[in-house]
């Protein structure tokens, strides 16, 4: 009989800026989602339900970047993306350019259950959803005027990359000096740190891992894009050893396979969690800069980033707790 | 050390009874693609390119499930999708095109002219245009013998891993859909190559899955899945999917050379042989001192290969020794 763990993420790579009010808002929906997840862990739901509900909680509020609140593409709307995945038996589930389903975690672990596939996404998904009965609401739902202005602002500086760093080489010199100087938005000092990712992984008393991711992606994104989340072994991975969900540059991940690359470094090298995932987000990322949230079979959790700050919380059966956005 | 490439058209339940009007064509075709391969390496072409150049010929051959000749989703369509990665990583993915001729090269667009990786359906197909790439109707890509699979599947209502071939219309039948999951002849088309100096890319392309859902997405575009490659090998898998992306078999091959310090022909036959369910997987990878490996679970994989060495093969089925 195992102990139970969790932990939540709403993205790596935080505006050292970020208002304090900010900041406190991201602590208190971070608890909030821990709470949630250890109830449902304390009333022996298992590690796959846990995770989907803990993300449907994170999706549905307009904080962090996944459903509502999500970031925008270059058009102005919203495509979602989310995976899940279940450690035992490693099942698994994905979508991707959802534009009317309030809970995008929910259709991939419909995908992964009612689906004879992986993975659906656009029209394919969207209609998916449908047949399954999800609920649906018009694009703008997800829109927050918080986003709109985001975009403007991408936009103004013409940087299509607004993850939480914006790469200077693709800003004009205008832009890449008004970066910077404090810029502003009614009246408030903000920078272009972008919402990033919202992830969950948690381990049950039975010792399963399970793992789960949702976004809505890079701001200003290309219509079509699709990032590290909804990817197996990129931004989602679980198996019998552990869960691992993923925030931060979608190509580093993408590249570095980071998920699958902690639970491998486990199974190959023998590596304990902490160990494996100290490596991976060492030496597997190169440049690049990316957060991480796991857990394994054993009932340990651990974060970790080398972004700039990473929203995220974990707990534990015995009483362990914290939520963190700084180093 | 030394050049090597290798090369697939899918990996499934090829009847060992095909006729000769079935294999030689394929036969054939892997002949021509390989010497197209093996031509640019000994001219120095760079492995990134020589993938690309081998993938765009398997998609033009309509007897591979690839560009002309994909199989045909549950509506009648063709959602096709590729995947190219060099041994630094750079990748580039497609998923849902309709009428880009070379799904292949568009994926490299993606890789070299965009700051992202991946693009999907619509914005895929916008991308293709404003890249000036060849497009034309989707009807061009769809070719009678998967109408007919898609016939088939759809009365069988089954999902096709691959696709059976289909019945003889002189009713002399292997009796395909009798079979489990309805392998199929060919999956998926791949190539992976390395240069004497241990320069290596990977790039696969597929139509996908017989009767699948609008939308499905597979393993190919999916890195560490079907498409993968790093400093120490370049891998393309073909066959289920589903198992593909959850077995994160290119990955794995070169996780297991670099964490249990496997050879290339070890880590691929393990990956083959434990990582995913029998029956449902291939691959051909190469490493950067230049070994071939082309292990497969299933009955057969169109499959060849070379090295500078001289050696080559070219097969479908299990060879002899194996």
């Amino acid at each position: 009989m195992g102990r139970w763990a969790i932990a939540v993420h709403g993205g790596a790579g935080v505006d050292p800026n970020l208002p304090q009010q900010r900041q406190e808002e991201a602590k208190q929906l971070l608890t909030r989602c821990l709470n949630l997840g250890i109830s449902a862990l304390r009333s022996n739901l298992p590690a796959i339900d846990v995770v989907e509900l803990v993300v449907r909680e994170l999706e549905s509020d307009p904080l962090f970047n996944s459903g509502r609140g999500s970031a925008l593409t270059e058009k102005g709307t919203v495509e979602m993306e989310a995976s899940i995945m279940d450690g035992p038996k490693r099942r698994c589930g994905a979508v991707s350019g959802l534009t009317t389903v309030k809970n995008p975690i929910s259709v991939a672990r419909l995908v992964m259950e009612k689906s004879p596939h992986s993975y659906l996404a656009f029209s394919g998904a969207e209609e998916f959803a449908r047949q399954q009965g999800v609920e649906l609401v018009q694009n703008d739902y997800f829109i927050t005027e918080e986003n709109v202005g985001m975009l403007k602002l991408a936009k103004e500086t013409n940087s299509i990359l607004f993850d939480y760093r914006v790469p200077l080489e693709t800003c004009s010199a205008g832009a890449a000096a008004a970066m910077d100087s404090t810029l502003k938005m009614n009246g408030l000092p903000i920078s272009v740190y972008a919402p990033e990712t919202v992830g969950c992984v948690a381990v049950d008393s039975e010792g399963r891992c399970a793992a789960a991711t949702s976004t809505g992606g890079l701001m200003n994104k290309m219509t079509g894009r699709i990032g590290d989340s909804p990817l197996i072994g990129a931004g989602t991975y679980a198996c019998d050893l552990c869960g691992i969900s993923c925030t931060g540059e979608g190509e580093a991940i993408i590249r570095g396979t980071l998920a699958r690359d902690v639970a491998a470094v486990m199974e190959y090298k023998g590596l304990g969690l902490l160990e494996a995932v100290d490596f991976v987000i060492k030496e597997r990322l190169d440049e690049g800069k990316a957060g991480l949230i796991a857990v394994s079979r054993n009932g340990e959790v651990t974060c970790r980033f080398n972004s700039n700050g990473m929203f995220r919380g974990c707990a534990t059966e015995d009483g362990f707790m914290e939520v963190g956005i700084w180093d | 050390m030394g050049w090597a490439i290798a090369l697939h058209g899918g990996a499934g339940d090829i009847s060992l009874s095909m006729p000769p009007e079935r294999r030689l064509p394929r036969e054939a075709a892997l002949r021509h693609c390989l010497r197209i391969g093996v031509d640019a390496l000994q001219t120095q072409k760079h492995p990134l390119d020589v993938v690309e150049l081998v993938v765009r010929e398997l998609e033009n051959h309509p007897n591979f499930n690839a560009g002309k000749g994909s199989v045909l989703t549950t509506v009648g369509t063709v959602e096709m999708e590729a995947c190219i990665m060099d041994g630094k990583k750079n990748c580039g993915a497609v998923s849902g095109l309709t009428t880009v001729v070379n799904p292949v090269s568009l994926a490299r667009l993606v890789m070299e002219k965009t700051p992202h990786i991946y693009l999907a359906f619509e914005g895929a197909e916008y991308f293709a245009r404003e890249q000036g790439v060849e497009t034309v109707n989707s009807s061009h890509f769809v070719t009678p013998e998967n109408v007919e699979r898609l016939k088939q599947a759809k009365e069988a209502n089954r999902v096709q891993i691959d696709y059976t071939q289909p019945i003889q219309k002189d009713g002399k039948t292997e009796n395909p859909i009798a079979d489990g999951d309805g392998d199929s002849q060919i999956g998926t088309v791949g190539c992976v190559a390395v240069d004497g100096n241990g320069n290596l890319a990977a790039a696969t392309s597929t139509g996908g899955l017989v009767n699948k859902m609008v939308g499905r997405i597979g393993d190919t575009p999916i890195i560490g899945a079907g498409t993968y490659a790093n400093s120490l090998c370049a891998v393309s898998a073909t066959g289920k999917g589903e198992s593909i992306i959850r077995g994160t078999v290119a990955r794995d091959v070169a996780a297991l050379m670099e964490f249990k310090g496997l050879s290339l022909r070890e880590a691929a036959a393990y990956v083959v042989e434990e990582c995913v369910p029998k029956g449902k997987v291939g691959l051909v990878a190469v490493s950067a001192s230049g070994e071939v490996t082309m292990p497969f679970n299933t009955t057969g994989m169109f499959r060849a290969c070379a090295t500078e060495d001289g050696y080559s093969e070219i097969a479908i089925w299990p060879s002899v020794q194996e």
